[in-house]
């Protein structure tokens, strides 16, 4: 039987980075496949090909044996391909229906039918058929804008049903959600599986990929490096082939010690806040960083990590509790584009923002240009910034060396305190490799360091202590030599056993 | 250096297209394209007078257009200009009005600081709208402008007019800014005025405030992306404040060129569609406080060109090439804008 | 009864607007350019009932220059990716000095045109009331209830989302954007009709203040439609106090549209939330 899908050697050039470069991909027929790769692998640019978003520069598309020409996700819904984005395509104010019906509205019958008119009943009626088929638990009349992340996530799901898809792409699903969401959206695709869909689940976690799935296709720069069967491989061939050099990346933490004196910078006690619809987003939570330490948060994302940071760097006020930080604060957001750069603004100035009120690059009067220049092209040239060019936009850059030139700015202003949440997200190797040596770097010269990240490998690799947050709280905390992965698993699934 | 060049080829390319448009517009209405431009060279470039009427309109474009462009460049559409302009122009004459006998150093310099702060006045509303309910300021800048005009309307026609005509009472001579002519013997029977060196020296600090200091790199911040701006530090809601308020007051002074270079009295919809036309001039110039000039002169000269034409063809003409100017060099500078993100 | 036809005579060019700017906007457009395709749509059917003494034709011809003028605000925002506001900013210069050039031309005057027949009655019934009924109801009807209603207001919210169901989002725009044009032009032809002429700036800042009649509407139909009536109650009022013989200055009778926009905008900034991607321009994952 011809498989699924079968994607050879799919090279997609952008302007700045070859995305996929010889990428292949066979998928059998009622399976559940994973394609796994660390961040920027080209996961997500293959599966937009293989969704007609992104037409490939080369190679051949051919579902069930047969070669096709996407021109855009029309043609990819017509040939029973569904995709469930990271990033939920819903629009919020419409109902669940509306959403599933969206593209492919059942026409009313009759006069009205013909003038334009859809059939909303038949749609909610439809929803709640495969919502009831396939356990899907969803109100078709609900706004989606008052659905949790793991409803909105069925609906996407319902969604690709109701356009008859055999085949399902997700790509990142498990990333929001709860462990035990995840556990529920498991049950459902193993069922959807055996009712005969081919289902392609993208991720980086490799503990989930041995639970759910059937086969494994690793990608690695771009290019497919392996094809396994789940029942006959192990974690740690996965994870050598998605990472490649599991020496090189593997980081003695150790290495970078900090030698002056006991300090205590970031203080916080019984903090909580406010989220930004007004909830409870951080409960009582108390930490403490002491200068030459990496303090790492872990746990799914969404769970105050983001609200910790703001009450941190004074950007979100404390609706009780107390905060006292030693000295000042350096802070890479996790969303460089919106609130770390200016991305029209040449390298320079985005190395004098936040700076431009020190005596050494302004008086009240006048900006030293000078200064601000010779400063950026000193990042440019310790983080390695291509092309070294202190008057380039800072939008002209690729995203690996834009977070460089952030990374390079937070850190120039020699912070006491370093909050970095997602420091290496979306970036490469070469750069995530080097922000992490700057990250410990800063560390032994005696910055406090909070490090928020969803990625394991990196928590483990820069932390000296582990903290993970949970519906808001510090479910549990610990020195990382006693952090293993089961105890962190049952911490963010909000089972605690208290700070040990 | 580079960026000048290219901007003075982007000037030349639209100066040509306008030309351009001019002649095929000339020949359709079956007139001389070369009588045309001939007009143009010998009545309005050339001309002791036409240059002059030139430049007096464009000192109050290069007030206004500054306005626009600096509250633009800081990401806030301020279409209020033209309601800020009445604002401070009426308490600029008002407050002359009650000094009579002050000397001009003193009057001159109190009435621009009313005007400025009449200006920034009328802008309070939608800033304040702005920065605490989130309210988009091409609404309430708008509705501003619709409410000074029919306010000045009221107050003239109600309370301050002489009889018969629908300005206030004349401004003590010590209220008057000295024109080209009197001064230098330039531009004969034109009112260009003193105000021009004025419109210029603001120019020149915006332009330096802008990039040189660095509460103007806060403003432009701000303008680029308001959450960076705001996770390095500035305090988003009263910048914005400060941003539409002394945009505002920049409008407030381009009154002072009829009021007090010109006719010495405040008269009912003198500015014409000034503040209006400020928006255009900043789009024109991309929002570049020295570019503001040169466009402001384009403008001011299409203006008169039409005046001076309208004989030949109609100068309404001239008021369809401004809207093309705009067009021309919007949608150039989005094409290259968007090589440049990508 | 008289007054009430009159309150719906003065509110149905706002109204029209009003219904304008919804459509534009639900696409994710917004479209400052209504006071220029009112007024476009007022000379198209100043002209063509001039020349053909068919009002009904004026009328097709006020809706063409409308979708015209709307053609290039849609071309420059959409395919150039103007920003929109100065995009519609720019057709509203345009229609100014287009329609008073051609206002010279046709009728040599730079004040008015000469006098145009108007639209007859129906049996004591004004065919524009008529029509103004059926066409908010059509349009509640277009957004609620039809294929095109739920595309509009799904590009208009999350562009993405509906690209990533096959629907073109440019495409479902320029046509939110189209009929933007036609309503406003619409609205253009009934001040002219009903004045039986076309005068210089008659738009008189109606375009503006249906933008407002949009937001206090909340981005519906029917809201749209009502908040152009309260303007054009606020209007009237000028004239019912004069009948009373109560003397307000009338320029404070003319301020108080603005006056009560900015109130609501003041107060309903917080609670009316616009399409989510309204005045974002979209480029396709395609085109990239």
């Amino acid at each position: 039987m011809a498989a699924a899908v079968l994607l050879s050697s799919i090279v997609k050039r952008y302007p700045r980075v070859t995305a996929n470069d010889g990428a292949t991909l066979s998928v059998a027929s009622g399976s559940i496949h994973a394609l796994l790769g660390e961040n920027g692998a080209g996961k997500s640019t293959l599966m937009k090909i293989l969704y007609g978003m992104a037409r490939p520069d080369e190679g051949v598309i051919s579902i069930r044996g047969e070669a096709k020409k996407f021109s855009g996700p029309q043609d990819a819904i017509a040939a029973g391909i569904g995709m469930v984005h990271q990033h939920f395509m819903l629009v919020s104010p419409l109902s669940v229906a509306e959403n599933v019906a969206l593209g492919c509205e059942p026409s009313a019958t009759g006069a009205a039918g013909l003038a334009g008119v859809w059939d909303a009943s038949k749609a909610r009626a439809d929803v709640a058929r495969l919502s009831k088929e396939y356990g899907l638990k969803v109100d078709p009349n609900a706004i989606v804008e008052n659905l949790s992340v793991g409803e909105q996530q069925r609906v996407e799901i319902v969604k690709i049903l109701y356009r008859g898809a055999k085949i399902l792409i997700l790509d990142e699903p498990t990333a929001v959600l709860t462990p035990r969401e995840a556990g529920d959206l498991f049950v459902t695709l193993r069922r959807l599986r055996d009712a005969g869909s081919t289902i392609i689940f993208i991720s980086h976690k490799l503990k989930e990929v041995m639970a759910l799935c059937d086969e494994a296709t690793v990608m690695r720069r771009g290019k497919t490096v392996g094809e396994r069967r789940i029942s006959q491989t192990s974690i740690d061939q996965l994870a050598a082939l998605m990472v490649g050099d599991l020496g090189a990346c593997a980081r003695d933490a150790c290495a970078y010690r900090y030698a002056g004196p006991a300090k205590t910078v970031l203080c916080l006690d019984s903090a909580s806040a406010l989220g930004p619809r007004g909830e409870v987003a951080l409960k009582q939570v108390t930490l403490k960083i002491m200068a030459g330490e990496v303090l790492a948060i872990a746990g799914v994302e969404g769970n105050g990590q983001r609200e910790l940071a703001e009450i941190i760097c004074g950007l979100r006020a404390l609706s009780s509790g107390t905060l006292k930080v030693e000295g000042r604060i350096g802070y890479v957001p996790e969303d460089r584009h919106r609130h770390g750069l200016l991305l029209p603004a040449p390298a320079w100035e985005n190395t004098l923002l936040g700076r431009h009120r020190e005596p050494a690059f302004a008086t009240a009067l006048a900006i030293n240009r000078q200064a601000a220049r010779s400063l950026t092209a000193e990042i440019l040239k310790d983080y390695d910034v291509r092309p070294p060019e202190a008057d380039q936009p800072a939008g002209a850059f690729s995203g690996g060396n834009q977070q460089k030139l952030l990374v390079g700015r937070e850190i120039s202003k020699l912070p006491a305190l370093l909050v970095v949440a997602h420091p290496t997200r979306g970036v490469d190797l070469g750069a995530s490799r080097l922000i992490h040596d700057k990250i410990l770097q800063a560390k032994a010269a005696g910055a406090a360091v909070l490090l928020i990240s969803a990625d394991l490998d990196e928590v483990m690799a820069l932390s000296d202590r582990i903290a993970v947050l949970c519906a808001g709280r510090v479910v549990g905390q610990c020195a990382r030599a006693d952090a293993g992965i089961e105890r962190l698993g049952l911490w963010m699934a909000g089972i605690g056993s208290g700070d040990s | 250096m580079r960026s000048v060049l290219r901007e003075a080829r982007w000037m030349a390319i639209t100066l040509l297209i306008l030309a351009l448009a001019l002649t095929i517009g000339t020949l359709a209405l079956k007139q001389s394209p070369v009588e045309v431009f001939r007009l143009i060279f010998s009545q309005v470039l050339f001309d002791d007078y036409g240059l002059g009427q030139t430049l007096y309109k464009a000192t109050t474009l290069i007030f206004t257009g500054l306005a626009c462009s600096l509250a633009f460049r800081c990401g806030l559409f301020n279409i209020g200009a033209e309601g800020q302009l009445y604002a401070g122009a009426f308490a600029m004459t008002l407050v002359g009005l009650q000094f009579p006998g002050l000397p001009s150093i003193i009057l001159i310099p109190l009435m621009l600081m009313i005007a400025a702060a009449g200006g920034a006045a009328w802008a309070i509303v939608p800033a304040v709208l702005k920065a605490k309910r989130g309210a988009h300021e091409v609404i309430t800048t708008m509705m501003m402008n619709f409410v000074a005009m029919a306010l000045a309307n009221y107050l003239i026609s109600a309370h301050f007019h002489e009889p018969e005509t629908i300005h206030t009472a004349e401004l003590p001579a010590a209220a008057g800014l000295p024109s080209f002519e009197t001064m230098f013997g330039l531009f004969q029977g034109s009112p260009v005025n003193v105000s021009l060196l004025l419109a210029f020296l603001i120019a020149a600090a915006v332009a330096y405030f802008l990039w040189r200091t660095p509460t103007g790199f806060e403003w432009r911040a701000v303008g680029v992306s308001p959450d960076a701006a705001r996770t390095s530090g500035v305090n988003v809601p009263a910048t914005t404040i400060k941003i539409l308020l002394a945009s505002g007051a920049i409008s407030g002074l381009a009154g002072s060129n009829f009021v007090l270079g010109y006719k010495h009295y405040f008269e009912q919809g003198f500015a014409s569609g000034a503040g209006f036309l400020g928006i255009a001039v900043a789009l024109v110039a991309k929002n570049n406080p020295i570019g503001v000039i040169a466009s402001s002169l384009l403008f001011a000269f299409m203006s008169q060109a039409g005046l001076t034409l309208n004989r030949t063809i109609p100068r309404e003409m001239f008021d369809i090439l401004q809207a093309a100017a705009i067009l021309i060099v919007v949608i150039a500078q989005n094409r290259l804008g968007g090589e440049l993100k990508k | 009864m008289t007054f009430l036809i009159q309150v719906l005579r003065i509110s149905g060019p706002y109204g029209l607007a009003a219904l304008a700017g919804t459509f534009s906007e639900l696409g994710g457009v917004v479209n400052i350019a209504l006071e220029g395709i009112l007024l476009s749509g007022a000379l198209g059917a100043t002209l063509a009932t001039h020349w053909t003494g068919n009002p009904w034709i004026g009328i097709l011809a006020g809706i063409g220059a409308g979708m015209l003028l709307s053609c290039l605000h849609a071309w420059a925002a959409l395919r150039h990716r103007v920003d929109q506001i100065v995009s519609s900013l720019a057709c509203n210069f345009l229609a100014a000095g287009l329609c008073r050039f051609i206002l010279k031309l046709v009728f040599h005057s730079t004040s008015n045109s000469s006098r145009v027949e108007g639209l007859p009655d129906w049996g004591g019934l004004d065919p524009f009331l008529v029509l103004f009924f059926v066409i908010v109801g059509l349009c509640q009807w277009i957004v609620y209830r039809t294929r095109f209603g739920l595309r509009l207001r799904a590009v208009g919210e999350h562009p993405q989302a509906a690209e990533s169901l096959g629907i073109s989002v440019l495409a479902m725009r320029f046509k939110g954007v189209l009929l933007s044009g036609a309503l406003a032009g619409l609205g253009g032809a009934w001040l002219a009709l009903e004045q039986h002429q076309f005068t210089d700036g008659m738009s008189g800042g109606r375009g503006y203040i249906a933008l407002a009649a949009v937001i206090l509407g909340r981005w519906t139909p029917l809201g749209a439609a009502g908040a152009a009536l309260f303007f054009g109650l606020a209007e009237s009022l000028q004239i019912i106090l004069q009948a009373y013989g109560v003397r307000v200055p009338t320029q404070f009778v003319q301020m108080l549209p603005y006056l009560m926009t900015l109130a609501a905008v003041a107060g309903v900034a917080g609670k009316s939330r616009p399409p989510a991607a309204d005045g974002i321009p979209y480029s396709s994952e395609q085109d990239r």
